[in-house]
């Protein structure tokens, strides 16, 4: 096409032709109306509940909430608060959440591997795990977890023992724990010192390879003093170890370390069924790195375990975070589904205040902010990390 | 660029204008006029509760409160098949009441003080006097409710169940493993496959779980103790008295019947009674309809299509669970029923 003569492009222009302007304009009214219905929507919401006379306001939070938890990581009786109650649940959530987190994303990465294996059972049995796990609703999986558990495994009186001190039964895995002792700060303290110590360690190996070239095995640096301190401190200390071993008493058992049967099926459940998910975006991940790359640094003569983790993992990594950043996001936000099978998370405990309460609004809305100061927080972990393991062109 | 996200702008705040358009106006005899211009009245009942409210194979609802629901239609409509049956669960009634889904709630719905003030809410006169319970296995060996401290026990949330259960082990200095399922089979089969020692609910819900629910009714027991007033109730929201009137006085006008000895076999022979108080109820002295804005022949249709308080009974909760009428008899037998004066 032929331009034409520019057509009198000295004349000014009017004002509401300046496309510039009007773009402002127009987002100046459209930000103006969303806000309008905005406060239009809380304040019919606030006009409508105080006519009907329903109570309004976050004043509840601090009424006796009178119901009890099954489970709770802090202590937690009737007489707390609404808010200590919702408290529990949000650490409930996070206690599945983070949990399942790790697990999903380790069973993921090795089923991953697996549907690359050469060897054709493998492979194939990682995809059979894969197809069928991501393909059937969650919320069902759940129901199978839970009624296999509850169904399959005897009453506490009649309680499985596969391990003297251990117990399975239909109220939950028992195991025995050892009893804190004041020592143990000691321990603590010498974990933490450790872990210093085997950063430092792990610095001065970096420079000394980047200096000299030499390496310096550094599982053994890590490991040593991690494992090491806390056991020898330990060990000065007299070794002060007294179990809590579970006992029957009355209608359950009391004492030592418990899992339920509601943590452990939705566990179960959200780790197998995002693992799923993981394992497939594991496998595009390394798929991803070009043949070339593997070839290359076989033929430098580096070994293949070290080819898988300084070559290939590096550059797969870039491929699998984004992804599995919203995998993790929706682990957690499935937790949610704990509901149907009883585990009291955040919406279990939210569901019921607000129904003891009848202050709907409220409720949902901090559902709704702890998941999303629970999302966002997982985001920008991730994001940072995405970041840091990103390339960096030199 | 920017028409895109006005267009995005402009469909997010359609859908949410659309959403605040179908919140309800609650003004004074809205409802009623509601109800009248769509024909049907809209009745919250329980998901599933055996001689309560129960849907069958055909989809069809039986039970008590359900009845009363047909009881309301007849009144107003002079047709009790003019309800629609909206299945709800412990956590939804209140807001789907508030928010007008719902015309009236039915559903085993306990009176208390703060429902009664808090939400919104006006309750009917009482349909059912009942009282929270235990059931336990009969291998527990467990006689008395004050034998359970460590005992792990099924509940329903958002129930006053779950908070006279803490009330009551808290009282006793018990301690107790809450597990709270939202869904009444799931909850049911989790109590029977062994996952809690106690179920525990209003004592005519356990009646109902161990004689329909349960493989073998005589392994399980229910425990003397009845820890708590339940006192159920249908329920309107605030802003419509009119409406109001009418749930309460169809309440009274079951019970009334039935202290008259009105059932719906013999209202058309009781037509012509002589008795003032049986012809104001029937209509045949004109005047309580009209006190209500209603056909004179209310009561008529609503005995003759649904039954009186005592018929609605034996048929949903006395027969098929085994439960005696105790406190839900009439006044006169030693229950604690008792119409108001239709005059």
């Amino acid at each position: 096409m032929t331009m034409s003569k520019p057509v009198e492009t000295t004349r000014r222009q009017a004002v509401w032709n300046d496309p510039r302007l009007r773009a402002i304009v127009y987002q100046i009214l459209v930000l103006g109306g969303v806000l309008l219905l905005g406060w239009y929507l809380v304040s019919n919401t606030l006009h409508r509940l105080e006519q009907q006379s329903i109570a309004t306001g976050f004043g509840f939070l601090e009424k006796e909430a009178g119901f009890g938890i099954s489970e709770s990581l802090i202590a937690y009786t009737p007489a707390d608060t609404y808010l200590r109650a919702f408290l529990v649940g949000v650490l409930n959530t996070f206690k599945v959440g983070l949990v399942g987190i790790v697990l999903a994303t380790l069973i993921g990465t090795v089923i991953g591997i697996a549907r690359l294996s050469s060897n054709w059972l493998i492979a194939r049995l990682a995809a059979i795990y894969v197809e069928g796990l991501r393909n059937i609703p969650l919320l069902l999986q759940l129901f199978l977890w839970y009624s296999l558990i509850n169904e399959s495994l005897p009453g506490p009186r009649q309680a499985l023992s596969p391990l003297p001190g251990v117990f399975m039964s239909n109220r939950g895995l028992y195991l025995p724990a050892p009893v804190w002792q004041a020592d143990y700060g000691y321990v603590a303290l010498a974990l933490i010192v450790a872990v210093v110590l085997a950063l430092l360690l792990v610095r001065w190996a970096h420079r000394r390879q980047d200096l000299t070239g030499q390496q310096v095995p550094l599982s053994l640096l890590v490991l040593g003093p991690v494992l090491g301190l806390p056991v020898l401190v330990f060990f000065v200390l007299g070794a002060p170890l007294q179990w809590s071993v579970p006992e029957l008493k009355g209608f359950n058992f009391q004492g030592g370390l418990s899992l339920s049967p509601e943590y452990a099926a939705l566990l179960t459940g959200l780790t197998l069924y995002t693992a799923a998910f993981i394992a497939e975006i594991v496998r595009s991940g390394i798929q991803a790195v070009a043949k070339g790359q593997s070839e290359a640094a076989l033929s430098l003569g580096l070994p293949r375990s070290k080819v898988l983790r300084l070559v290939i993992l590096p550059q797969a990594l870039r491929v699998i975070v984004p992804p599995l950043t919203s995998q993790y996001l929706n682990l957690i936000k499935n937790s949610s589904l704990a509901v149907a099978i009883g585990y009291p998370d955040l919406v279990s405990i939210a569901n019921t205040t607000l129904n003891q309460t009848g202050q709907a609004v409220e409720g949902i809305a901090m559902i709704m902010a702890t998941y999303l100061t629970i999302s966002l927080a997982i985001a920008a972990f991730m994001n940072w990390y995405n970041k840091r393991i990103a390339f960096k062109e030199r | 660029m920017t028409r895109t996200r006005l267009l995005t702008a402009i469909t997010t705040a359609l859908t949410i204008a659309a959403g605040t358009a179908a919140l309800p106006q609650a003004y004074a005899g809205q409802t009623l006029d509601a109800i009248k211009q769509r024909g049907t009245i809209k009745c919250g009942v329980n998901d599933g509760l055996p001689g309560f409210s129960n849907p069958d194979s055909k989809g069809e609802w039986s039970g008590l409160d359900v009845d009363v629901c047909r009881a309301i239609a007849a009144v107003l409509f002079g047709d009790s098949k003019k309800v629609q049956f909206i299945p709800l669960n412990a956590q939804q009634r209140f807001t789907a009441l508030q928010s007008g889904e719902i015309d009236v709630l039915s559903r085993n719905t306990t009176w208390t003080q703060t429902r009664d003030t808090t939400l919104g809410l006006n309750f009917a006169p009482v349909t059912f006097y009942d009282g929270q319970g235990f059931m336990v296995p009969k291998s527990l060996g467990v006689k008395s409710a004050k034998e359970l401290s460590g005992a792990t026990v099924c509940v329903q949330p958002g129930t006053t169940t779950e908070l006279n259960l803490a009330d009551y082990f808290r009282a006793n200095k018990m301690e107790f493993k809450p597990v709270v399922i939202e869904k009444f089979d799931e909850l049911n089969n989790a109590f029977f496959a062994g996952r809690c020692d106690v179920n525990t609910t209003d004592r005519s819900g356990l009646a109902a779980i161990r004689t329909q629910l349960a493989k073998n009714p005589d392994d399980y027991v229910i425990l003397p103790e009845a820890i708590s007033k339940e006192p159920l109730a249908p329920v309107v929201r605030h802003g419509d008295d009119e409406w109001f009137d009418i749930v309460k006085w169809t309440v009274y006008a079951l019970i009334e019947a039935e202290e008259q000895g009105i059932t719906s076999q013999n209202v058309d022979e009781k037509l012509k009674s002589t008795d003032p108080n049986v012809q104001r109820l029937l209509g045949v002295t004109p005047g309580m309809g009209k006190n209500l804005g209603l056909d004179e022949k209310w009561a008529y249709n609503m005995i003759k299509q649904v039954g009186n308080y005592g018929e609605i009974y034996e048929r949903n909760v006395g027969k098929p669970l085994g439960l005696a009428r105790g406190l839900n008899a009439l006044w006169k037998d030693g229950g604690l029923m008792y119409a108001m004066p239709i005059r």
